[in-house]
């Protein structure tokens, strides 16, 4: 685990990829045909002119017009080169088809949620259908985010008080990272999840199918911790695991030390008041920094949190 | 005062160290040269307290997951890091430290148009310093250093004294940067016209142009951000009618002219030291003073592209594109002629050479990633990753602190009459050319790879590249440490300095070392900025006061 193999090659699963990535690889080359040369010239200067070898003084030599014009008229015309690609590049990413299929995304301290035509929604993870261009409509609850699929090659702010907007179209089933890029306090780098690439028929069935209240509460209740990012904040162990949040395991019937001084025993309605109104006790030794879930969750989530993490014995 | 050409009791020429005696002299000088080594002494302070945050960062990415510190405590560092690198080391040290003790001697003049001024300015330095201080006691900043909105509007940490801070520091830059321009105006000794003047003070000129347009952008824009925090104005929160993105406008209409504020002196520095110790004139004079003055307008023009993917106009996104690529030539054009003037020259590899040849090096690699960032569809891939970390810091570290480095060595023998152990020096200077690169090449790859920046906890599959980084952070550090520990040690015990120990030519090099607090016993002898070698306009000159009292050139260095 200490050592995972190092890798330099990133998959590439939108259309937008290979694109990109040409465009990366060809500037790549332009660096190195730029930097080998003047690197080699500089140390060959060092050492074949070297001090002490030759003591006539040394030539006047105080420019040359023809040889700087002749490098920036190249270099200009590279650069355009690199400009005029990234700009067709850019143009793709702006142009958005317009049978797109739209997925509202709404970013928010520290975690995404997706909602999609028929109501659904889907914290954290992103599920989309292969080969279909999709269109993502965001905004922010709080501070600005940034949705950034590394895979895709892709990445947008996420601003409050405006939409921005992204398109792709996935080539490959299977998951992709998310990253929140855009920095956004405490838990920023917690902010993650996955883009879930399903064939077409697959991903009507599960926005059709899936009724979560045919599951076990318990299961529900497990679900929701990982999706609604519970876990970003609180582990599951019996220690923060350096998380800013209190551990779970044990936590149920237990004595709690608050902030203020007093105590407080982890019962039912602790468990629910700090889902609700998570800033009325807070535990010693940690930051009133939890959002509120209220409005967010319904009754029904709530007691299905509460009921796992009682679940959670020592 | 007592008078440079007298001799204290020892039978030393009086020169600017030893004319006044006491730390109240020092406090209360106005000396130019006194008020340079005191920001240089302040900056690199803040060097190294910025520079032992960077460590702790670095360090606490040896694991995925927690280290050594809580998510908070991450995210207040990194914010200290960068403000404290930009506001109180990277921005203040070449121009007012470098640029105060050469200006004027380097014009032939015996101090800076305004000296009072000149010393307020250390003074408001200190004062925004002291506030920035008060911040991180009052429990710190966690916003980065770039302020974002609405994000430094809500979060409940020190931001009101931080944003002051900076609106104060920003004033010693102005007033810096006003002297300098009235100083190279008038008082400019007979014979130093503009084209006579080294390529050093093109780069000072340049840079307090941008000192002077830029920074009170800065200025109000914190001040704004203060106000939306204290009244409860709506200029940024959308919650409050605001416009967030217009703080980003805002904030890089004066940060991106003020990556020019740290680059462009250190470019400078390097024209100096690479005619030097290649004893030849510099290869293509005018196109390095004006791309100076180039880049300087133009960077004004370039600042949405930091902000491709922050939702501002396609329309927007491309002319930024455009304009950066302008920028792009001129520099690439300043790294072509640095090296072509080695190009049968005498190359010394003294210290200051090492550190210039490895700026060249690492600048164009700062430059050459650049254009990966310029690249509209690439940008949008490695925008906020650490791809632009690495970027910037070869630009930044690799760029203005190897030319700063360079400037301590080639300059230190004239700051305080002392040479440094070369050996030691060219040891240090391999330990920094290591360790920088060991510390940001991995991150290039990391980047590409989607490793988000300010990111305290990271996916497992990013850890070997992170750690090679952590271990290239600490061979920096140690290169650093040793640097700064025999510069400090040679102000005491290092070998007496020659008035030109290097066979320099510029004016600063025709006086003792260290100067008289006069600068100039006899008027300076006019010539070529750099009359090396055939240069025809500069023949007349052989280093008139080499030995004048009796030193011996330092064995170490290399003359004609």
């Amino acid at each position: 685990m200490l050592f995972t193999p190092l890798t330099f090659v990133l998959p590439q699963t939108s259309t937008m990829a290979p694109n990109t990535d040409a465009l990366y690889y060809f500037i790549w080359y332009v660096s190195f045909a730029c930097l080998i040369p003047t690197t080699l010239a500089m140390l060959w200067f060092a050492w074949k002119y070297r001090a002490g070898k030759n003591t006539a003084p040394t030539p006047y030599i105080d420019g040359n017009h023809v040889f700087e014009w002749s490098v920036s008229l190249v270099l200009s015309v590279v650069f355009v080169v690199i400009f005029v690609w990234g700009l067709i590049g850019f143009n793709q990413i702006y142009d958005v088809p317009r049978d797109a299929y739209e997925i509202s995304v709404i970013g928010q301290q520290w975690m995404w949620t997706f909602q999609y035509a028929n109501g659904k929604t889907s914290p954290s993870d992103l599920y989309v259908p292969k080969g279909v261009p999709i269109k993502l409509v965001m905004t922010s609850r709080d501070v600005i985010h940034d949705f950034f699929v590394p895979n895709f090659r892709l990445k947008q702010d996420v601003v409050p008080g405006m939409y921005t907007t992204l398109w792709f179209q996935a080539t490959e089933t299977g998951e992709n990272q998310i990253f929140c890029a855009q920095y956004c306090g405490t838990s920023h780098s917690n902010m993650i999840g996955k883009v879930i690439v399903l064939e077409p028929d697959q991903f009507k069935v599960w926005l059709d199918g899936g009724d979560p209240s045919k599951m076990n509460i318990l299961k529900i209740g497990e679900h929701l911790f990982h999706q609604r990012n519970c876990i970003a904040c609180h582990s599951l162990g019996g220690t923060t695991d350096g998380k800013p949040g209190p551990a779970m395991k044990g936590l149920f019937g237990r004595s709690v030390a608050l902030n203020d001084g007093s105590s407080v025993t982890a019962d039912d309605n602790y468990l629910y008041e700090s889902i609700v109104n998570p800033s009325a006790k807070i535990v010693k030794g940690f930051s009133p920094i939890m959002p509120t879930f209220k409005g967010v969750l319904s009754e029904e989530e709530v007691n299905s949190l509460v009921a796992y993490i009682k679940s959670l014995k020592e | 005062m007592a008078h440079a050409t007298a001799a204290n009791s020892n039978g030393e020429p009086v020169n600017y160290l030893t004319a006044e005696k006491g730390i109240w002299s020092w406090m209360t000088t106005l000396d130019h040269k006194r008020i340079g080594m005191m920001y240089l002494f302040t900056t690199l302070g803040f060097f190294l307290v910025g520079g032992f945050f960077a460590i702790l960062l670095r360090t606490a990415h040896l694991t995925p997951t927690k280290t050594m510190m809580t998510a908070d405590t991450y995210n207040k560092i990194f914010t200290l890091h960068g403000a404290i690198m930009v506001f109180m080391f990277i921005v203040p040290s070449v121009p007012a430290a470098f640029g105060n003790f050469l200006l004027p001697i380097m014009i032939g003049a015996k101090d800076v148009a305004f000296p009072k001024l000149n010393l307020i300015s250390y003074y408001v330095l200190w004062a925004g310093a002291l506030l920035a201080i008060t911040a991180i006691v009052t429990g710190g900043v966690d916003t980065g250093w770039t302020f974002y909105t609405p994000y430094s509007i809500r979060t409940a940490t020190s931001v009101v004294f931080m944003a002051f801070g900076v609106f104060v520091m920003g004033f010693s830059s102005i007033f810096t940067g006003l002297n300098f321009v009235a100083t190279i105006h008038k008082m400019r000794a007979p014979g130093v016209t503009f084209h006579k003047m080294p390529l050093f003070l093109w780069s000072i000129y340049a840079t307090a142009i941008i000192q002077i347009v830029a920074t009170p952008v800065i200025g109000i824009t914190v001040a704004l951000l203060a106000m939306e925090r204290i009244f409860g104005i709506g200029f940024f929160d959308p919650k409050l009618g605001g416009d967030p993105i217009l703080f980003q406008h805002f904030f890089w209409f004066y940060s991106h002219p003020a990556v020019y504020i740290m680059i462009v002196p250190g470019m400078g520095i390097i024209s100096e030291i690479i005619p030097a110790f290649s004893k030849k004139t510099i290869f293509g004079y005018k196109p390095i003073a004006y791309s100076s003055l180039a880049i300087a307008f133009a960077s004004f023009i370039v600042w949405g592209h930091h902000m491709f993917v922050s939702g501002q106009s396609y329309l927007a996104s491309m002319l930024f594109s455009v304009a950066t690529i302008i920028i792009g030539v001129p520099t690439a054009i300043k790294i072509i002629n640095w090296t072509v003037t080695m190009y049968k020259g005498h190359v010394s590899w003294d210290t200051p050479m090492l550190y210039a040849m490895s700026f060249i090096f690492m600048f164009s690699i700062g430059g050459l990633t650049g254009l990966f960032l310029i690249a509209l569809s690439v940008d949008v891939h490695l925008h906020d990753t650490y791809f632009v970390v690495a970027h910037f810091h070869y630009v930044m570290m690799g760029g203005t602190v190897m030319a700063m480095l360079g400037g301590l060595h080639y300059w230190w023998p004239k700051f305080w009459g002392k040479m440094y152990p070369e050996k030691l020096a060219r040891f240090g200077a391999f330990l920094v050319f290591l360790g920088f690169n060991l510390t940001f090449l991995p991150q290039f790859v990391l980047g590409y790879l989607g490793m988000p920046r300010r990111y305290y906890n990271y996916e497992p599959r990013y850890q070997p590249l992170h750690i090679m980084s952590t271990i290239g952070s600490w061979i920096l550090a140690s290169g650093i440490l040793l640097t700064f520990g025999y510069l400090l040690w040679a102000i005491k015990h290092g070998r007496k300095a020659a008035a030109n120990p290097w066979g320099a030519k510029s004016l600063e090099w025709q006086i003792p070392s260290p100067p008289p607090t006069e600068n100039f016993l006899t008027p300076p002898v006019i010539t070529d900025p750099y009359p090396y070698g055939d240069n025809p306009h500069g023949s007349k000159v052989k280093d008139p006061y080499i030995g004048v009292y009796g030193q011996p050139a330092f064995e170490g260095g290399s003359h004609v």
